[in-house]
Parts: structure tokens; C-alpha cells; sequence
């Protein structure tokens, strides 16, 4: 079967095979957990190439699919990492799953960040809220590995509480290096916590990155991208300078389907990561 | 090549040549009193209301959809015992012979063949659809009157227009039979099999004469009409978005669906796991966006969870999204919407308005 479906996809609508290698539970309330998967066709795990942004669809046959950021660098070469929040029938399922379980992926999808093109050269601000860190650490993964090609990386990460913060080892590795200015933070103060409190939108005010020749990269809760705009505004921020990854409910995740049209695009196809002065232009169909 | 003539009584013998090669469907009074597509079989009476249908100017009730996007098909199987080997390894369910042809379709109206253009585009890379494509044959029947809920005109098409079909069938004015043109290149090498020479004759200059008439005719009623899908496109996304009708026409629409399963080119689809007994398979069957369920979250997030939003999406989807996208409206003006809307939405008013939106 891999032979007929091996890296170029015929059939799009076939998953390859791949195996749960780990389980890791990441957050306090156990309900997101980041999955590490390996194809099971040994030139595929080889070959599998991706751009940080992208997403795939995990696929639990007899459950059903669910598109998933991809958590992990494409220099993070031999697995895949998602983590997925338990919410829906598929999530459930997948979060009962152990090591050695099987599962499908099909993918890569979507368009990705531009990290090979508009991006390189610029000054980088990741602003990140909640759950939505996933495919904006893959990001940051990705530009940490090719560091000399973008200018300064602010990173503005927040969550509801310490316990609730994603890649917590990451983090405090980052926190280390130099070449990377990392604010996270959490609402509200904790027992233990010596860090950053307050929303992120408040962080991002006190930060206040500089527009000039640089990119905003925005993942979190609608609330949260919505009060990030306007201290980002104040700073002079232009919206064709703010990068967002939209998520729609999906189906084929190759713009047949017709499940996540936000007007004449499709979430799955066109985006999902859109420039903010694009969205303007469109219905708020997300 | 050149089209040839088949009398009317010669009708019966030709379909009885292609329903023994092939399965053939034509649009048959069913015992519920409406026409539609059927098989023809051993049990199929050719009786004078059977060939009625060639005279008529009634469309079948469904549109010719189902053949293409059968209803569930059925995309992958998998194994759901655990202790199998091969445990929840999808496998492709795709047809063994995707270039032979198996089925033919037999008076299929212009605008129904002419959907499959239209949902060609967004199904270009789709393997399930395009074997379809190949596998089932086309007849078309050119009509001569219409209902008065047809309106081909007005999306780009014509009651004697050929896209789509492998063959064409034209009725002569003094109902004798039909001139058979030959449009696809398979149609050429089918010819002899299903048109053979003892039932049909070469058309006379007079039979070409009388339908070249009639296709200046319909060209020149096509170049009268408005060119619709440029005229949307040039109008701007958020102006027709944001126009005021909508809240109109949202207010009678109950978000049955009718339209949307009836519609020739809409597509929308949704993909579901069964398992019976330890056997699974991963189905797609028709979706609406008609259906609140269509865009929910799993958060339950909605966002079209208004019923407006809904009945502007399947319309601005035909006439702007779609356009903009692939150049055609994405309606052939058929008119089943408009007969079957059980609270009366008009499709063409809706286009009206959106061609009156500055």
C-alpha cells in the first residue's frame, strides 16, 4: 500500500500509517497532550518535509479525522509532534490512545508560514496565547536553527496559569539564550511562579516591539488576538505586518469539501495563516 | 463527424443495444408519479410514455449528481479488529477498471451535463470523482421548449449546449426522430456499438439545415444576455456580503436543504467512520451548508450559526466565491431549487438583487 502512496499523494483522501511513539501529558488539566509520531514506511519518515504553519489531518479510522497544527520543526527530522486538545469525539479517542497505537496522518496541509520567504531578514515577534503555541513553536524551532536569517525574536507567550503552559522544558531552556527575548506569562499570580503576570495583550503593551522592519506572528484565542491589536497598533504596527492561522471546522483539507470558507477562501487550501490586512477584506466566517 | 438521424420508433432498439453492454438510466416515470432516473432492464416497458420524456420539456427530478457522487460513497475500508495484522490500516477503495466505461446515461438535459464542467474544477485532483468521470457515458437531449422555471441562459449555458456529453441528441420539428451528434472523442470510437448502422441513417442536409438554424438562434439569445458571472465578479466581496436582502430572503428559507441536494453543482460533502462488526470503511456523502452542524466547532463555536449567514453562503458560494475562483457561476439554471423551495425562495431573484448590489 505505501508503494502506491508514498510521499506524493495520489489519493488524497488515503492517511499513511503511522505509530504513537510517545504520549506526553502537558498541561495541568491533562487535556492537552502532544502526541510523537512515526510514519511506519521507513523513506517517508526519511523524506517527509513540512513548513512551520502547516497542518495535517490525523486520522483515527472508525472515529474520523481532525485537522491538527504540526507542532514539531521540519528540523526535527524522523517523527511528528502534535499536540491536541481534548474537546470533541476524535480528540477523545486519541487521548485514550498509548504508545505503539496506530493512527493515520494525512498531510502536510495549508500554506504555512512564510519562513523561507517574507520572513527572512526580518525582526520576528511570536505572540502566543494559550494552546495556540503549537505550530508557532515550530516556528520558533525553525528560526532558532536557522537563526542568521531573521533579526531580533521576541517571543510573548502567556497561559491561564503555570500549569497550563505548553513545552514548559522548552521554555526554560529559551529563557537561557541570548539571541531570543522570551516574556511569558500567566493571568493571574501563582504560588511558586516568579514570572511575568498579567494578559498577554497587557505584555505585549509593556513590550511594545518595534514595527520596523519586522513580522508579528499571532496564535491564540480570538479574545486574545483581538485586545493584541491595538497596543500593536499604537506601536505603529501595520495589519499586512500580522501574520494569524485561522481554524475551521474541515473535512477533506484540500478545499473540496466546502466545510471552512471563510468567503472565497479556504482555511484548509488558501491559509490557514493569513495576513491580518487579508482577513480585513473578508466576512468574519471563523 | 458526421451526425447521423435515428428515427423515433428506432429509439426502443437502440436502447436495448446499450442496456445489454451497459448500465443504462433514463428518466422514467416512477410509481411515486414523477420522472427519474431509472434503469432500464427487461422489465422497462417502452411504451409511448416512456419516449414522452424526449418530447417534454420536464427534467428528471434528481439531477444527474448521484451517478457522480453516489450517496455514501465509500473512500477507504478499514479492519477494526485489534488483534488483525492489518488493524486500522486504511486501504483505498478505488475501482479496479477506472477507464472503462460501464454506465450510460441516456437523455441527459444540457444543463444537468453541463454541471459536471462546472464541478470538474474543484475536483480536479480528486481520484474518486474523476474515475466516475470516465467511467459513465453521456446522451444528451437538446431541448426545444421550456419550463417556466428554466433559466440555462442566464448562467452561461443553452437548451441545446453540449458541454459535458459525449452525444447529443436534437429533436426535428416534424417528430420524426432526432439528429445525433457526436461531440467527445470516445463517442466516435462507440459509435458502431451504440449507434449501429442498421438503426440510423445519415441526416439530410435539410435535418442539419434545420438545427444549425435552431443553434444561431440559441447563440444569438445567449449573446443577449448578460454576462453573469463577469458582472458579479467585478462587484465588490463585502458590498454583495453586507447587501440588505439577504435578511429577506433568510427570513422565509426554513434551511431544509432541498435545494442543496437537488442542486447539480452543489458538492459540499462530509466524511464519517462506520463499523459493523469489526469492519470499517470511511464514507463521504452529501453535506449542506444549509445545516448549522456544517461549520460547528468542536468547541460549538459557530461561525455561520445564523441562518442568514447559511442562506447567504450557498448563494454568494455559486455566484461570487466560486466565480472568483474559477471563472463560472456555479449554477446552470435548472430551476429544480426554485420548484422543489418548499417556502418559494427564487434563485433568480436572488440573482437580480445581487446584480442590482452597487
Amino acid at each position: 500500500m505505501m508503494k502506491e502512496n508514498s510521499l506524493k499523494i495520489k489519493n488524497p483522501y488515503l492517511p499513511y500509517p503511522a505509530r504513537i511513539e510517545d504520549v506526553k501529558v502537558e498541561t495541568e488539566d491533562g487535556k492537552l497532550k502532544t502526541f510523537r509520531l512515526i510514519f511506519e514506511d521507513d523513506l517517508l519518515r526519511e523524506k517527509w518535509e513540512h513548513i512551520p504553519g502547516q497542518f495535517a489531518m490525523l486520522s483515527l479510522v472508525g472515529h474520523g479525522e481532525i485537522p491538527i497544527g504540526i507542532a514539531s520543526s521540519p528540523t526535527e527530522k524522523g517523527y511528528l509532534l502534535f499536540t491536541v486538545f481534548r474537546t470533541g469525539k476524535v480528540t477523545n479517542a486519541l487521548h485514550q490512545l498509548d504508545k505503539g497505537a496506530r493512527i493515520g496522518i494525512r498531510g502536510p496541509l495549508g500554506n504555512g508560514f512564510p519562513v523561507k520567504d517574507e520572513l527572512k531578514g526580518k525582526n520576528i515577534v511570536i505572540i502566543a496565547g494559550g494552546f495556540a503555541f503549537t505550530t508557532l513553536r515550530a516556528t520558533l524551532l525553525y528560526m532558532l536553527e536557522n537563526r542568521d536569517q531573521y533579526g531580533k525574536i521576541t517571543v510573548i507567550y502567556g497561559a491561564r496559569s503555570p500549569g497550563m503552559l505548553l513545552y514548559k522544558e522548552e521554555l526554560e531552556k529559551w529563557q537561557k539564550r541570548d539571541d531570543l527575548n522570551l516574556y511569558v506569562t500567566v493571568d493571574r499570580e501563582a504560588p511558586g511562579w516568579t514570572g511575568l503576570v498579567g494578559f498577554v495583550p497587557t505584555i505585549t503593551e509593556q513590550v511594545s516591539p518595534s514595527p520596523e522592519n519586522a513580522a508579528a506572528l499571532i496564535c491564540g484565542p480570538p479574545i486574545m488576538i483581538k485586545f493584541t491589536m491595538p497596543p500593536l497598533e499604537k506601536a505603529g504596527w501595520k495589519d499586512d505586518q500580522v501574520y494569524l492561522s485561522l481554524e475551521n471546522r474541515m473535512k477533506c483539507g484540500i478545499g473540496v469539501c466546502g466545510h471552512c470558507n471563510v468567503g472565497p477562501i479556504y482555511v484548509c487550501k488558501d491559509g490557514p495563516v493569513f495576513k491580518r490586512s487579508e482577513l480585513n477584506k473578508l466576512p468574519v466566517e471563523y | 463527424m458526421e451526425p447521423l438521424k435515428i428515427d423515433k420508433e428506432n429509439l426502443k432498439d437502440i436502447l436495448q443495444v446499450i442496456s445489454k453492454d451497459y448500465k443504462t438510466f433514463c428518466p422514467q416515470k416512477t410509481d411515486k408519479g414523477f420522472r427519474d432516473w431509472r434503469i432500464i432492464n427487461r422489465d422497462t416497458e417502452f411504451d409511448s410514455e416512456f419516449f414522452s420524456y424526449f418530447d417534454e420539456v420536464t427534467l428528471p427530478k434528481s439531477s444527474i449528481k448521484p451517478f457522480f457522487f453516489p450517496q455514501p460513497e465509500t473512500l477507504l475500508t478499514f479492519n477494526y479488529d485489534p488483534k488483525a495484522e492489518d488493524a486500522f490500516l486504511p486501504k483505498q477503495c478505488l475501482d479496479k477498471e477506472p477507464d472503462k466505461i460501464d454506465t450510460v446515461l441516456f437523455g441527459v438535459r444540457p444543463c444537468d451535463a453541463r454541471s459536471l464542467i462546472l464541478n470538474d474544477m474543484p475536483f480536479k485532483d480528486d481520484p474518486y470523482y474523476n474515475i466516475r468521470r470516465k467511467k459513465i457515458f453521456l446522451i444528451g437531449i437538446s431541448c426545444t421548449k421550456q419550463s417556466s422555471t428554466c433559466f440555462c441562459l442566464w448562467t452561461g449555458g443553452s437548451p441545446l449546449g453540449t458541454d459535458g456529453l459525449d452525444i447529443i441528441l436534437h429533436p426535428l420539428d416534424d417528430e420524426t426522430g432526432y439528429v445525433i451528434e457526436f461531440i467527445s472523442k470516445r463517442s466516435e470510437e462507440l459509435k458502431d456499438t451504440i449507434f449501429p448502422e442498421k438503426f440510423c441513417s445519415k441526416a439530410s442536409q435539410s435535418e442539419l439545415d434545420e438545427i444549425a438554424a435552431r443553434k444561431e438562434k440559441s447563440k444569438s439569445a445567449l449573446k443577449s444576455m448578460p454576462n453573469l458571472a463577469e458582472q458579479l465578479k467585478q462587484k465588490e466581496l463585502m458590498a454583495v456580503y453586507n447587501a440588505p436582502f439577504w435578511q429577506d430572503v433568510a427570513m422565509s428559507c426554513i434551511n431544509c436543504g432541498a435545494c442543496t441536494f437537488l442542486c447539480p453543482t452543489c458538492y459540499c460533502f462530509d466524511i464519517q467512520d462506520e463499523v459493523v462488526k469489526k469492519r470499517g470503511r470511511r464514507i463521504r456523502y452529501w453535506d449542506s451548508c444549509m445545516f448549522p452542524l456544517f461549520t460547528q466547532h468542536a468547541s460549538g463555536h459557530n461561525p455561520r450559526g445564523d441562518k442568514v449567514k447559511r442562506v447567504r453562503n450557498r448563494f454568494l458560494h455559486k455566484f461570487k466565491y466560486f466565480p472568483d475562483r474559477f471563472g463560472p457561476v456555479s449554477c446552470v439554471g435548472c430551476g429544480r431549487c426554485i420548484k422543489e423551495c418548499p417556502v418559494n425562495i427564487d434563485i433568480r431573484e436572488v440573482i437580480r438583487n445581487l446584480l442590482a448590489v452597487k
